[in-house]
């Protein structure tokens, strides 16, 4: 009896991440056929996603079909970007001899982006408080 | 040596899990942001690479068997997206303003230093997505004829920056209001900008990975425009 009740909460387990996968690989598959018809250089994900968004926010899917499996590939994804960062190996010849302004752009456009961002944020804000108050 | 471990399939994705797993551990024990373990894993792989005489080719291979997982995992960032904006619906304007503006800043800076600093259109590809998050730049960066792997660099440097020097930066440009502080550290260092976000609070966290999310799309849209100045 236990033994079977265990197996049954086992199935539906199971069958419960056969349906998120399945929901999210659905979305990747149409962002990749999106990809192909739509002639611009947008990555085939990005479709996937704002059409996930769209159905989230239409309630057509619902946090909860998706979101164990959401939250498990979410949380790691970094190790899918250690291969193509090793890549810089077969590089290493072509990006050397321009190590310095890389890196000068690398960081004065983070602290210039830093700034403008949060300072037009943050002027936006303050004309809304007047407003309102 | 190098041969023995070439023949054996598996060896590239054990290599990588192995790294990013020692990477995982010196993140937690350290707690420190400059700890990324996704750099600790290139480092420790590359050094493995060249120590043992490893073919790249035969590396890149064998580890690819994952790769395909990048796109469904960057299509699940809509569900963090979809939360956020239930609860941050009434500051919308002012976040989306904010971002539109660093983001288009981004574009438009990077390509100007990148003239002025007279590198190669393949480079300057690389650098322009360098402020978004690593799934989006990545693609976008090989798909106009950039290197994703020093996209992907870039990326991580930015991210640790941003990570690193955040606070400093909220007293400098006198970011006050905490959702400019998130606005700031999402738009500017993505994913590892918002883990400093988080440490400030709540809802400069939410607002950050707002921003991490908005900012890639808004440069997936203005990134074809500024490269056909190239």
């Amino acid at each position: 009896m236990c033994y079977n009740q265990y197996n049954n909460f086992l199935g539906a387990l199971f069958l419960k991440y056969i349906k998120q996968v399945l929901i999210i690989l659905l979305f990747s598959f149409l962002g990749e056929l999106l990809a192909k018809v739509i002639p611009l250089p947008v990555p085939a994900a990005i479709y996937g996603f704002v059409l996930l968004f769209l159905s989230l926010f239409i309630g057509a899917v619902k946090e909860t079909d998706i979101s164990e499996t959401a939250t498990f590939l979410i949380s790691g994804m970094g190790i899918l970007f250690v291969a193509p960062a090793v890549n810089i190996l077969s590089y290493y010849g072509l990006i050397a001899p321009a190590l310095v302004p890389i890196c000068i752009i690398v960081v004065s456009s983070t602290f210039v982006v830093f700034g403008v961002s949060g300072l037009v944020t943050q002027a936006f804000l303050k004309k809304g408080d007047k407003k309102n108050g | 040596m190098a041969e023995f471990l070439e023949g054996l399939s598996l060896f590239p994705l054990a290599l990588t899990f192995g790294t990013y797993q020692i990477g995982l551990w010196c993140q937690k024990k350290w707690k420190s942001p400059l700890l990324n373990p996704i750099l600790i894993a290139v480092v420790l792989t590359i050094g493995v690479i060249l120590l043992c005489g490893i073919d790249l080719q035969v590396y890149q291979t064998g580890a690819s068997g994952i790769s395909w997982l990048l796109t469904p995992a960057t299509v699940c960032l809509a569900l963090p997206l979809y939360k956020q904006i239930k609860i941050l619906k009434k500051h919308l304007p002012a976040i989306l303003t904010g971002i539109l503006a660093g983001t288009v800043t981004s574009l438009v800076f990077i390509f100007a230093l990148c003239k002025l600093l007279s590198l190669d259109d393949a480079l300057t590809i690389s650098l322009l997505p360098k402020s978004i998050t690593t799934a989006i730049g990545m693609v976008l960066s090989e798909q106009s004829g950039g290197y994703g792997s020093l996209t992907t660099a870039a990326i991580i440097i930015t991210g640790n920056l941003g990570n690193l020097a955040g606070s400093m930066l909220c007293k400098l440009f006198r970011l006050t209001e905490p959702i400019a502080q998130g606005v700031a550290l999402g738009t500017a260092s993505h994913v590892v900008g918002t883990t400093r976000a988080n440490e400030l609070g709540e809802l400069q966290g939410a607002v950050s990975s707002l921003s991490l999310a908005i900012a890639g799309i808004v440069t997936v849209i203005v990134f074809p425009l500024v490269i056909h100045f190239i």
